[in-house]
């Protein structure tokens, strides 16, 4: 019998593992470039890395996914390189997208359809998304991801209702993190969780923890399931929280007013000591593979930060070209 | 039809609305990923007959969410089809601005050009005033989207433009604004319209609708046909104008228009929008800039004044630009 834990392959499980430490090791080292003062935007992910890897870790590799504002832990989880995402940060010529988009990374190979630099304005395309393989009727799915922070936008309620109306293979992520910007949520929403708001449009909403990777992986995995064979959208609210302040600023302009207390209850339950525990425990991961794993992530954050920096940068002239398609 | 006839039968008399049904009804027979996104679409005079030809999954009837559907519609886009977006009024694409000058405008830049392609079309069932609708259903709001790279502006005049303009917006590759004039889309009068399914007319490129050489007028839309007249009027008096018919707002035909003021000297803009930074400004100022040595007298612009449109038939009728006064303009500029 193949090994599994909680009903997900081990294969699978390794998988997720060693793509979470991977996402984690990046987000650490563009903090620390963060802090050096380097110009690149970034949206610390530390703690929240589950969702976006796990929900990831359930797709085929043609499958596409509309991301959000918030880390790489999707950009790494749907197969993109550390290397060529930091080269995009940094506006080279060798990044995702030759040095226009900076954070807001696409891949067409990798069906990463770009991420929008207007909050929930991608949950509606992702609706046009899901027409699209609706009509294609390969049993494709779009899994589109969000904070909570757009779900109070009209676009979120637009996007997801007409993927509602139309019934299109689009999964919606929530990973609520408890804050948009330093705003707690609870100030601000009337709802606990946003699958609450589901029932409005005769969807299934699901709220599940957002720490704990392998009920992600299945949750989500049972909503692709319910898309491909044409049942529709289903949201799902991933539970958790960042252990960062919104968005790196070197000066820290005092945006973080979170309890010193909170944070470090939230860093107990991290995702990926709790994942590795269970690994350990079902005898999948031994502690020696950990540390080789964590070595590695280490090693190919290192080299690519070596490819960003030592990558070209576009000339004028090229980055006028991408205006118009011919 | 014998197909004798059929090849005899080059051009066909058709209205405005009847010419731009025409031309989408032949694109989605021609091309299966030609699909729609609006409201109303399985109900409405205009898209019944589409949706019973070609059947309702690829007509995507949406509730009234305009920022939703468009949004929508870029998704489908990217994906490789075709969508055309129907919008009620132009001042409803303020309601999806995010969706157009955020999103369609620079999705394919951000995504760094390659495979990434926007190939849709915005069609505008209604700009300008004359109905009475009120201030929120009759502004000309095309210059707003001159001011956004990435978009392409198309705004015919005659029948045979709307279907040829219409063709080449869906054939391409990036998001067009597709717009129809209040007062052509509801007239009965009718035109040749060539039946050609590869008839189209480029976007960006200028008519030259009467030669003349005493001053160039540019306009655009119904505004032609009210220079026309008013080039006939002027004609009588001795005056011989040049009428330029833009055809498309974004880009715009630069070349003709500073080719005709070269020869004429004098450049009378009529854009039936509000004056400030609206699409007169842009034109005046280039040949200003790249003309300024043909200019043997100061560009005038006809315009709107910066206002906002009455909610009446009676207060519109203060403000419409006619023939007469576009004569005057003319004389004034000539000095006579």
């Amino acid at each position: 019998m193949k090994p599994e834990l909680e009903g997900v392959s081990g294969e699978r499980v390794l998988h997720i593992y060693r793509t979470m430490v991977r996402v984690r090791a990046f987000d650490e080292k563009l903090i620390e470039l963060g802090k050096r003062r380097e110009p690149i935007i970034h949206h610390p992910t530390l703690g929240q890395e589950a969702p976006a890897v796990a929900a990831c870790a359930a797709l085929n590799s043609d499958d596409v996914i509309m991301p959000y504002h918030r880390g790489w832990a999707w950009a790494i989880g749907k197969g993109m390189e550390p290397g060529r995402v930091l080269a995009e940060l940094l506006g080279k010529r060798t990044g995702y997208c030759k040095g226009q988009a900076g954070p807001h990374l696409a891949d067409w190979d990798l069906g990463v359809l770009g991420r929008s630099g207007i909050q929930g304005a991608h949950l509606q395309i992702a609706a046009g998304v899901g027409c699209a393989l609706k009509l294609e009727g390969k049993r494709r799915v779009c899994l589109a991801f969000f904070g909570e922070g757009p779900a109070s936008t009209g676009a979120f309620h637009e996007g997801v209702h007409l993927a509602a109306l139309w019934q299109v293979p689009v999964v919606y992520i929530c990973e609520s993190n408890n804050y948009q910007f330093a705003v707690p949520a609870r100030e601000v929403m009337r709802v606990e969780s946003v699958a609450e708001m589901a029932p409005s449009y005769r969807i299934p909403g699901v709220t599940i923890d957002g720490n704990d990777a392998l009920q992600i992986f299945t949750t989500v995995g049972e909503a692709i399931r319910r898309a491909r064979d044409g049942l529709g959208p289903t949201l799902i609210d991933c539970r958790t929280y960042r252990w960062h302040d919104s968005y790196y600023q070197p000066e820290n302009m005092a945006t973080d007013h979170r309890p010193a207390e909170e944070v470090a209850g939230w860093r107990k339950k991290c995702p990926i000591l709790r994942l590795k525990a269970r690994m350990i425990e079902a005898n999948l991961l031994s502690p020696a593979q950990a540390e080789l794993i964590e070595r590695e992530a280490e090693a190919e954050i290192e080299s690519a930060v070596k490819f960003a920096y030592e990558s070209p940068y576009p000339r004028r002239e090229e980055l006028t070209e991408d205006v118009y398609a011919s | 039809m014998p197909a004798e006839r059929a090849a005899a039968q080059t051009a066909q008399e058709m209205t405005f609305n009847a010419a731009i049904q025409h031309a989408l009804g032949a694109e989605m027979k021609r091309d299966s990923r030609v699909i729609l996104f609006g409201i109303g679409i399985h109900h409405g005079a205009n898209f019944r007959a589409l949706a019973e030809e070609f059947g309702r999954e690829r007509l995507f009837q949406a509730p009234i969410a305009e920022q939703g559907f468009t949004a929508a519609a870029l998704g489908a886009a990217l994906m490789g089809y075709r969508p055309v977006v129907v919008i009620g009024r132009g001042d409803f694409l303020y309601c999806a601005m995010d969706s157009i000058a955020n999103e369609a405008a620079k999705y394919r830049y951000i995504c760094g050009g390659g495979r990434f392609r926007v190939p849709m079309v915005i069609r505008v069932n209604s700009t300008g005033m004359g109905g009475g609708e009120g201030s929120q259903h009759s502004q000309s709001v095309e210059a707003t989207f001159m001011h956004i790279p990435g978009l392409k502006i198309a705004i015919p005049a005659t029948p045979a433009d709307a279907a040829g303009l219409f063709r080449s917006a869906v054939r391409d590759d990036n998001p067009v604004l597709f717009f129809e004039h209040r007062q052509l889309k509801r007239s009965k009068a009718s035109a040749p319209v060539p039946l050609d399914p590869d008839f189209t007319v480029p976007l960006g490129e200028a008519a030259i609708r009467r030669r003349g050489r005493d001053l160039t007028i540019v306009t655009y839309a119904y505004m032609v046909q009210k220079c026309l007249a008013a080039a006939a009027e002027l004609a009588a008096g001795g005056v011989e104008a040049e009428v330029i018919d833009l055809r498309s707002l974004l880009p715009w035909d630069k070349k003709t228009v500073l080719d005709s003021v070269a020869r004429t000297g004098r450049l009378l803009v009529v854009s039936e929008d509000c004056k400030t930074a609206g699409a007169g400004a842009e034109i005046a100022a280039t040949v200003a800039e790249e003309g300024f040595s043909s200019l043997r007298a100061p560009i005038r612009r006809l315009c709107y004044p910066d206002m906002i449109v009455p909610g009446t038939v009676y207060g519109e009728s203060l403000f419409m630009i006619d023939a007469k006064e576009i004569a005057a303009a003319a004389r004034g500029l000539l000095g006579r």
